[in-house]
Parts: C-alpha cells; structure tokens; sequence
C-alpha cells in the first residue's frame, strides 16, 4: 500500500446544536479517488469542514484517523501537516496578505525551520502550477481572494492543493460557479495530481465535474449518512434517474438533514 | 496639572533662550505671546477620553548640544536602520533637538528648494517661515497646548518647493531623543507651491524608555493650486513620553494631499490629523495605522473638511490593540454649505487582540450641503477565527496565522511609506508591539 489512509468511523457532527451528520462511515487509501454525491442539505460540504477542522462544527461521535493518528485530536495546523488539504467551497478574503506571501508561509510551514523553500525555488513552482492553471500572474500580488472571482478562488484553492501535495486531498464544490473552460482546467490540475500516494475526495452535487475527473467509487449522501456506494457507474445512474430511485430504495421522503 | 508647567518658565527664560538661538525679533515675540496664552488657555479636551492625569509636565525643555556627524556610519545602529545607506538622500537628523546632520542633493538646491531645520530657517528665510508659522493652519490659541508649544518649540524642519518644481527624491526628516527627560516641541513645515510635487518622512524615535517626558509636536502642511505633497511618519516615542501630535493639512485647488502615519508611540498620545480641502477639487488620503499595548490611552483623530466643489476625502484608519490599551479612533467628514459634489468617505477599523484592551471607533459625518456623496464603514472585532481556519488549514501554525492577519489588516498605510528602509522598521515596530 502507498500513500496514506483516511478513515471515518461513525462520524456524528452538530453545528450550534444541530446534528448533520449521523453517523459517517468512509475509507480513502491513496491512489484512491472517491466522490461524494448526493442533493443539497444532506450534509457533504459539513463532512469536509469536520474533518478539516472548522471551529463552528462539533464532532460529537466518531472517530477521524489518518495513518492511524487520531485526526480530532490534532489542531487545525496539524491536521495540514498530519497530509489533509481541504480545497473550500468558499475560502476566506485575508486583506493586505499577498496570495504570494500566503503561498509561500504554507509550504514554508511544511518544511523544517532553517529549511525553507529558496525564494527563486518558489517563484518557479509558483509560476509553473499558475500556468498549467492558466492564471493571470498577477493575482500572485493581489490580496489573497479579496476580489477574486468565484472563478479565480476556485483556480486559487487548486492552486495550492498543487503546491502543497497533500496525501489526501477534498475537494468541495470545487466545481460550483465554474464555466465549463474553468471546470476543464480545474479538472486537469486535479487529474495531474493522481498517482498511487494521493488520495481524493471529491464533494459535488453536479455529475458535470465527475465526467472530468473519474472518480473509484461514488456515495451518496442523504440525511447526514452514506446510503450509497458503488463504482463510476453510479454517476451514469444518477445522471439519467436522478436521486429518486435512491430515496424510493432507502424510504426516505425528505432526502435533507431536517430540522 | 498643567497650570504648574507654566509656572516653571517665565519671560526672561523664554527671551533668553530665543536669543541663543540667534531668532528674529518676531519670533521672540511669538513665543512671549504663546507664553502669556499658555497662562489662561484650558488644556486640550479630546472627545471620550481624559487627559486629566496626564504628565504633560515632567520635562527638560534645553538639551546640551549634540555633537554633528559627518558621516551616517557614526550614528548608532538602532537610527542607521531608519535610512537608505546606499542612496545619499535628502536627509536631516536631529538629535535632542538639534541638527547634527544635513545632506541636501545638489538637484534639490539648484531648484531653489529649501530643506533645513527650524532654527536654520529662522535665520536664514525668516519671513517665508514668519508667513506659515502658526498662521493658517493651526493657531496659538487653540488651547493650552499649542500656545506652549508657540513659547517653547525647540526643533522642527522647514520645506519649501518653489512652483512648478517637482522633487522625485524623498525628503526625510529624523527626530532622535537620546536624553531621557528632553521634551520635544517640535515643529515641521511644509509649502508646496503651486504645480509642484514632493515626498516627505518623518521619524520620531526615543532611544529611552521610562523616564518621563513630552512629545508636543504640530505639522503644518501647504498645498497650492495643483501641487501634489505625500506625507509619511512613524511615530515611536517611548513609554514615558506623553505625545501631543497634531498634523494639519490645507489643500487649494486641484491640490492633494495624502498622510500615511504609522502612530506606533508606547505612551499616552492624542494625536489629530486635520486637512482642510478648501479649493475646489482638491483631494486628500488620510491614512493611519496604530497598535496599542500595555497600559497605554491614545486618542485618534482623523478629520477632513470638505470646502471645495467637487472635493474629495477619504480617511482610512486601522489600530490594533493588545494587552491593557486602550484608544479611540474619531473620523471625521465634514462638508460645508458651497461644497457640491464633495465627496467624503471613512473606514475605521479596530482589531482587538486582548480582552483587557479597549478600542471604539467613532465615525462622523457633518453635512451641510445636499449635493453630496459620502460613505463610512467602521468596526470593533476579534480576529476573525474562520480567516484563522483557513490560514491554519494550510499548515500556518496559529500564532503565524495571526501574525499574517495583523499585518495584513496594517498593510494598506504600511505599503504608502514612500523609503523601503522607513517601511522595513514600521514593519519591525510593529512586529515588536503586537508580539
């Protein structure tokens, strides 16, 4: 085996007070690309944010592992450094922090102290991945998503994934508020990542960005669970039927979380 | 309180040290004038804090002469940070009050632009200086302070740009307190004349920390028709110096004028920043940053006044606050009857980085005129701690992430400051305060 593990067992999370998830069960090794699917309000971009670490969400029952170390004990920092990239559905604006300066501090804080990343090094990689992601280079001096376009935080979060190389990799709506050039070039700087140490999870509603980006296996998440899995056929499925089927299987009336 | 600093000097102390100083008779006048004001004037009363208690009369007011450099090398490491050692450029240095330092470019005299310290003005262009003391801008009699300061001014700098000269250069402009109790009644002047441009950067520094001392500095700034004056600063006087800072700004048409002060003083300060905007279109930045820390009071105050038609303002101030500090933050917009389409915004931010510390922002906007546009934003708040997730979900260690933010949320004035060597120590003190 390559790579790291990811594991959730049993995942319950509450945000002020009210349980989304209800009890998360989900497996990622590297070399692994996973989707979640499933309609809005059931509960993916919480599972991302929990395993993250977001202050507003609390886990309330389960358990997070990577390699075995136990995720929810680990600061937010950590959690980057134990291998987790979170790509955000929408990344704060930091005014008067260069993109530049932003990049450059998060893969100096993975490195060693007296070690950091040559200043030339940095512009080079830097220039490279915005390139493949057909970036403007100025954006590397603007204030970091502060008046980005849905688009340019989108390229912006891709970005850093490509810098940073985690091990596992999520992705949350990544391709929300995307036109169809931007999903394309989206999809190819996640596509250039794939190989046996990394492994991904891939939020969406839409089968659109899946037609891009060939995920393993596919969930489905409906009330704050899993309740389908399956390979890259259940993205044909779901194109052509819908979640219907799926509610009809299961009985559920009200696919959301619920009050 | 303040009724014992006047009963410390008398008349004949204050003719005397005039005529040390080699001053003119009008000036020696000036100062027994102020003197007398002193004597009745009430102190200063900044809106919403109390300066009741303040020390603003634990100080030597006349220093033994400082010995001049000849060569920037043989200053001490701590004031060498603050210049450009590589380019010779416009440079005065004052320490205790006196000028032991002076380099002047030769494009600079050949156009006729005077740069010089107060005293030397004085003598030698006695009734250009005569015409902008304390005339227009701020007068003797605001209150108790600004007469004193009249009596008692013991240094300062003098700007002149002729009309039409545009000085690419900056001017700048280091006022060093080396002896502890020395107060400082300092007094900057500067004339644009019409058509032309300059740059200037002033340095307050105290090489000491404790001992008790006075800071009563005012600025006068003189922007004619179509003339163009950026104006930096870095104040960073020490924990026992009580600070008066008043900088003021009279812009004519099509003038402008854009402040970038970087407030960083350790101890008790009311500083006000004032500009007038009495030509039509004429337009002026006010932009300032400040960090507060241990047990220190400050009061801001950022105030344009919009005469002019079609006239613009904008005041933009960040402070961030620590420890047990505690400061105002007051923006003022004021437009007056006659001034149509003016313009006047304000932004006032206040980061809290401590639960002891206290720090309000108070927005204004004084509108006498229908035909206007204007605009303010202001709030009070902790480190956003979703900003903070983000940062940290890349790996930035918490103390980093915040680092990062404070910096950031100081950028804007901090990138204004026209000397990479003055910006580099604004970014260390600032480094310093907040950690």
């Amino acid at each position: 085996m390559s790579g790291s593990t990811l594991e959730i067992r049993n995942l319950h999370v509450e945000i002020e007070g009210k349980e989304i998830l209800k009890g998360v069960d989900l497996t990622i090794k590297g070399g692994e690309f996973h989707a979640i699917m499933g309609p809005n309000g059931t509960g993916k971009s919480t599972l991302a944010s929990a395993i993250m670490g977001h202050p507003k969400y609390e886990v309330t029952k389960g358990e997070i592992l990577i390699d075995g170390k136990d995720v929810l004990e680990m600061e937010v920092d950590e959690r980057a450094k134990a291998g987790l990239f979170l790509a955000m559905q929408y990344p704060s604006e930091i005014s008067g922090v260069t993109t530049s300066d932003f990049l450059r501090s998060s893969i100096n804080a993975h490195r060693e102290e007296g070690d950091e990343i040559p200043l030339m090094k940095f512009i080079k990689e830097m220039d490279n991945a915005m390139d493949y992601l057909e970036m403007d280079k100025n954006m590397s001096q603007r204030y970091l998503n502060e008046g980005f376009s849905g688009g340019e935080k989108k390229r912006n979060e891709i970005l850093q994934l490509m810098l940073l190389k985690p091990a596992i990799g999520i992705l949350d709506e990544i391709d929300s508020g995307l036109d169809i050039d931007a999903l394309k070039v989206v999809s190819k700087g996640i596509n250039k990542l794939r190989n046996e140490n990394f492994g991904c999870l891939i939020i969406t509603h839409y089968q659109r960005l899946l037609n891009y980006v060939t995920p393993d296996y596919v969930h489905v998440m409906m009330q704050g669970r899993v309740v389908k899995s399956g390979g890259p056929e259940l993205v044909d499925r779901l194109e052509s039927e819908g979640y219907e089927w799926i509610k009809e299987e299961f009985g559920i009336e009200d696919e959301t979380v619920g009050e | 309180m303040s009724a014992e600093v006047t009963t410390r000097f008398d008349k004949a102390y204050i003719e005397a040290y005039s005529d040390k100083n080699n001053e003119p008779d009008w000036m020696k006048a000036f100062r027994l004038t102020g003197f007398e004001k002193a004597l009745t004037l009430d102190m200063p009363k900044p809106d919403k804090t109390r300066i009741t208690r303040w020390d603003f009369d634990s100080f030597e007011h006349d220093a033994v002469k400082s010995n001049a450099i000849n060569d920037l090398s043989e200053l001490p490491a701590d004031i060498q940070k603050f210049v450009d050692l590589k380019e010779k450029q416009n440079l005065l240095i004052l320490k205790d009050n006196h000028l032991i330092y002076k380099h002047a470019t030769e494009g600079l005299m050949n156009n006729g632009v005077i740069f010089t310290d107060l005293n030397t003005a004085l003598k030698d262009h006695p009734e250009l200086v005569k015409a902008y003391f304390m005339t227009d801008a701020v007068t003797i009699d605001e209150h108790k302070l600004t007469a004193l300061h009249a009596a008692l001014v013991n240094g300062g700098a003098f700007v002149y740009v002729p009309k039409n000269v545009v000085v690419e250069e900056p001017l700048q402009a280091i006022f060093w307190q080396d002896q502890k109790d020395l107060a400082l009644f300092n007094h900057v002047i500067i004339v644009a004349e019409e058509n032309s441009e300059l740059t200037y950067v002033e340095n307050y520094l105290a090489t000491h920390d404790e001992t008790k001392a006075v800071a009563n500095v005012i600025a006068e700034v003189f922007a004619k028709d179509n003339a163009k004056i950026s104006f930096g600063s870095v104040d960073n006087f020490a924990h026992g110096t009580t600070s008066y800072i008043n900088r003021r700004g009279l812009a004519e048409r099509d003038a402008k004028i854009e402040w970038a002060l970087g407030q960083m003083n350790d101890g008790n300060t009311i500083s006000e920043n004032i500009t007038h905007l009495l030509g039509d279109s004429s337009v002026c930045y006010a932009k300032a940053v400040s960090v507060g820390r241990g047990d220190q009071i400050q009061n801001f105050t950022a105030k344009i006044v919009n005469y002019g038609k079609h006239s613009d303002g904008m005041i933009f101030q960040h402070g961030v606050m620590k420890d047990k500090a505690t400061a105002i933050f007051h923006g003022i917009g004021k437009i007056v009857r006659g001034g149509t389409k003016a313009n006047a915004e304000q932004e006032s931010r206040v980061l809290m980085l401590s639960k002891d510390a206290r720090g309000d922002a108070n927005p204004i906007l004084l509108i006498d005129e229908d035909d206007v546009t204007a605009g303010h934003a202001a709030s009070v708040g902790r480190v956003d701690p979703v900003q903070l997730y983000y940062l940290m979900s890349r790996g930035i260690s918490q103390q980093e992430a915040e680092r990062l933010i404070i910096h950031g949320f100081l950028a804007p004035v901090v990138n204004e400051i026209p000397i990479k060597a003055v910006r580099e120590q604004l970014t260390d003190v600032i480094e310093r305060k907040v950690n």
